[in-house]
């Protein structure tokens, strides 16, 4: 019964959907005298409700899951009766179906908050918009139901489940996939707004302080969506990398690349006035890319350890979708956008002319990572099987990444719509210096490559001119924003400084040991203690248990598996880290050699934590523009409606005030 | 000429879907195939995975050329090679079984109704051998020289007409 009442949630916030289309349309059509359509009222209350219909269906797909309704081909074919609760929850979008209702869920939730708590924007737009998101809701809903019903009943119920991919059964995809998916969605609004404003032109700063938010909580989600897949997979997989360059990766990292031009962009539209078209093709470019990644993955088209069943009749579906969103919002963007008017001119070297070049250096960053995850397609059209790794993607993204980085590092120095060099003199001597001085005193010490190098001196001098902004203000009186701002770009040179650090100073041990044995990596001395197995809820493994001393100091107990799991059948890496603040000690167990020795494989990568802690710090950074933008927002409300208030006081003061005497 | 530009996202798009569109239909070889062709045996020596016969190590592929199959009791497609098989069989093939997560009682029971092609049958539990010798399915086959030396990988059942293929690679191997 609960499985039937989801699925007549899912039909029934389809229905909305359409209503919620045709109303938010004929916002756009105004009577003769100007006066708003009848039917515009109803597109706020159906997005409202389909938003509760559609978490709804999702919260009754996650019960099923929590008591493992076997008479459910979902549940029983991607979940398992003895596994622990928490992944028994996690599971539900640990697969195709749950989700697309996950990501559903989202889009509508979004939609309804949208529908529910922005006035700012003229009905038309807010019409126009809302119906641009019930299109786009309309053709998951479609997919769903139609293509992957996820309340689908088995004739027979099972006996037991055949379980979830043992790689999943981690805390890492409790966080990761929804917090991805939530970002991906968040950009659909963006676009909904973007495509609005297209469609009733008004693009301009007030329709951008609308967009900023969204943008903003959608690349924060992102941010913080990446770096927990990529240290996901750096500890779950047991290679040691953190970042592979997998085509589902990339699903991730592209719509991130045009989000963080997107939210640039829509801040100088916010603030200036300008950048209109700009704004306007990265919104469409940002969320183009969300459902490209999910044509992507779920398609089949591309292999990936990530592919999730594959099925060709679904891709189909999708591309289908895909061709009528982004093939459609082009093409209105193309008819459109030379109708929208340009926006207020700027000079090169101004902040606006770096925010233009950088703009330019992620969508050409973009262009690349886009091109290498569509090669491998483009030669299978052809027969040849290749695969594009890392050789591709490291230079090619690095020659715009470096000097995207220095125009980022001198960027927020310069003043709005034109400024002179010879104001900068000091700044631009600073952090040239610093590149040039890092990368010389680390040569100095050794040969490193070259882009570890690169890296180094520009995360140098990045940190040093993130904080410039700061110099000579009241650090009390600086914004929220500002500080976001500061705080992001800091993050950014943290995380590049442990990725050069990681690329050129890792150390790498494979080693054949017997119990007893001893290996020395950097000043770690590596002692395999014991070999024993272990049993845990739906898996047994062989643990090693090694003591890793620090130059003769206590030792620090390590604990790497190799992990069978029995149902579905696969064998796991499961990698132990000792973590410094310098770095981390990372180990793996392999086999046992024929003489019953044992291969350990250990890293010594220093700094690599600072990927991460950069990553975080760049979505704090985010959080803090959202908060930042809010508290203005809220302060400029209370101001106005106190301004009202007061005129309301005085007109009533003046009505019943004494008429001067005459 | 600005007008012009913006067709450009448009045009990529449309390039993109028509590819996408094609790959689609095409028909998809999802066969990996193993990168230890030409490599010798990895080291292994696994126990029997029944009674009826001796267990599988790497020393065994010595002096001439023999099939090394991978299957198990619970694969369906090995149920449909299992005739072929038999044929190589009675060609004087020799062939060395791997089952892949098995138990012995269902061995025996799939020999019985199956027939026994194999003279050795090794007993992988964790598909440690399967995975060392670069095989992702159920059932695959390979060509290992006398001197231990992987020739020839064959994946999935193997049907009648792949039969003289496996003969002659057989041959090629001596």
């Amino acid at each position: 019964m609960i499985a039937e009442i989801g699925l007549a949630a899912l039909w029934l916030a389809a229905a909305l959907a359409v209503l919620q289309m045709v109303s938010g349309a004929a916002a756009l059509r105004t009577g003769p005298a100007g006066e708003a359509n009848p039917l515009a009222i109803y597109a706020r209350p159906a997005a409202v409700v389909q938003a509760f219909l559609a978490v709804l269906a999702f919260l009754l797909l996650l019960r099923a899951f929590a008591i493992t309704d076997l008479s459910l081909k979902l549940v029983a074919s991607n979940s398992h009766s003895m596994k622990p609760l928490l992944y028994k929850l996690t599971g539900t979008w640990g697969n195709h179906e749950g989700s697309m209702l996950l990501w559903v869920g989202v889009l509508a939730a979004s939609g309804g908050l949208l529908a529910g708590f922005e006035k700012r924007l003229p009905e038309r737009t807010m019409g126009a918009t809302l119906a641009v998101q019930g299109f786009v809701a309309l053709g998951f809903y479609a997919f769903l139901l139609l293509a992957s019903n996820p309340f689908e009943r088995l004739p027979v119920p099972a006996a037991e489940g055949t379980g979830l991919n043992p790689l999943l059964q981690d805390i890492g995809l409790a966080i990761h996939p929804p917090t991805l998916y939530a970002g991906y969605v968040g950009l659909s609004v963006a676009f909904s707004l973007a495509m609005g404003a297209l469609l009733t032109r008004e693009v301009n700063p007030s329709f951008a302080r609308v967009m900023r938010p969204w943008v903003l909580g959608a690349w924060v989600l992102l941010t913080l969506g990446i770096t927990a897949g990529s240290y996901w997979a750096y500890y779950e997989l047991g290679w040691g990398g953190w970042w592979f360059w997998d085509p589902v990766e990339n699903a991730s990292l592209m719509p991130w690349l045009a989000a963080t031009a997107l939210m640039h962009s829509v801040s100088v539209l916010a603030a200036r006035d300008a950048l209109r078209t700009w704004t306007i093709m990265l919104g469409v470019l940002a969320f183009s890319m969300s459902m490209l990644g999910t044509f992507l993955v779920r398609s089949g088209v591309l292999t990936s350890v990530h592919a999730f069943a594959v099925d060709p009749e679904r891709g189909a579906f999708i591309l289908g979708l895909l061709g009528l969103y982004i093939g459609g919002a082009f093409t209105i963007f193309a008819l459109r956008a030379g109708a929208v008017a340009e926006g207020k001119r700027f000079a090169a070297l101004s902040r606006e002319g770096a925010l233009v070049f950088n703009n330019v250096m992620l969508s050409a960053i973009l262009a690349i990572v886009l091109l290498g995850t569509l090669y491998p397609l483009l030669t299978e059209a052809f027969d040849v099987r290749v695969s594009v790794g890392p050789p591709y993607f490291n230079p090619a993204s690095a020659i715009f990444a470096i000097p995207m980085l220095l125009v980022m590092a001198v960027g927020p120095l310069l003043r709005w719509k034109s400024d002179k060099p010879a104001r900068l003199q000091f700044e631009l001597a600073l952090i040239a210096a610093l590149v040039i001085g890092v990368i010389a005193l680390v040569s100095f010490f050794g040969r490193f490559p070259l882009l570890p190098l690169l890296g180094l001196g520009l995360a140098a001098a990045l940190a040093v001119a993130a904080l410039l902004p700061l110099k000579g203000r009241k650090l009390a009186r600086v914004p929220v924003a500002t500080w976001g701002m500061v705080l992001a770009h800091f993050g950014v040179a943290v995380s590049l400084f442990g990725m050069a650090c990681e690329g050129a100073f890792s150390e790498e041990k494979l080693a054949a040991v017997a119990v007893g044995g001893t290996e020395q990596i950097n000043d770690f001395a590596v002692m395999l203690d014991a070999v024993t197995p272990v049993a845990g809820p739906n898996w047994t493994a062989i643990e090693a248990s090694l003591a890793v001393r620090q130059d003769g100091g206590e030792p620090v107990i390590l604990t790497p598996q190799a992990r069978n799991f029995w149902s579905p059948p696969q064998s796991t890496s499961e990698s132990a880290l000792l973590t410094k603040w310098n770095g981390q000690l990372y180990a793996v167990i392999g086999n046992q050699a024929e003489d019953g020795r044992w291969q350990i494989r250990i890293w010594w990568k220093p700094f690599v934590t600072f990927i991460w802690y950069g990553g975080l710090l760049i979505g704090l950074g985010g959080i803090l523009a959202i908060a930042g933008r809010v508290k203005v927002d809220v302060t400029r409300r209370r101001a106005a409606s106190k301004g009202d208030q007061r005129r309301a006081d005085l007109e009533a003061l003046g009505a019943v005030a004494p008429q001067p005497a005459e | 000429m600005r007008s012009v530009y913006l067709w450009v996202p448009l045009a990529l798009f449309a390039f993109f879907a028509g590819l996408a569109a094609y790959m689609l239909t095409q028909e998809k070889d999802q066969f990996v195939e193993s990168t230890m062709i030409g490599q010798p045996l990895p080291e292994f020596a696994l126990d029997p995975a029944y009674a009826g016969l001796p267990g599988a190590a790497k020393a065994d592929f010595t002096g001439k050329p023999r099939l090394l199959n991978i299957w198990a009791s619970w694969c369906l497609p090995c149920i449909a090679e299992a005739p072929q098989l038999e044929a190589l069989q009675k060609q004087g093939v020799e062939i060395v079984g791997i089952a892949i997560r098995d138990r012995p009682e269902d061995v025996a029971n799939f020999l019985a109704k199956y027939g026994n092609p194999y003279s050795r049958i090794g007993s992988d539990a964790i598909s440690e051998v399967q995975l060392a010798i670069g095989s992702s399915g159920v059932p695959e086959t390979f060509v290992i020289d006398g001197k231990g030396v992987i020739r020839y990988q064959h994946i999935g059942d193997i049907r009648e007409s792949d039969v003289p293929k496996l003969l002659a690679e057989l041959e090629k191997a001596r």
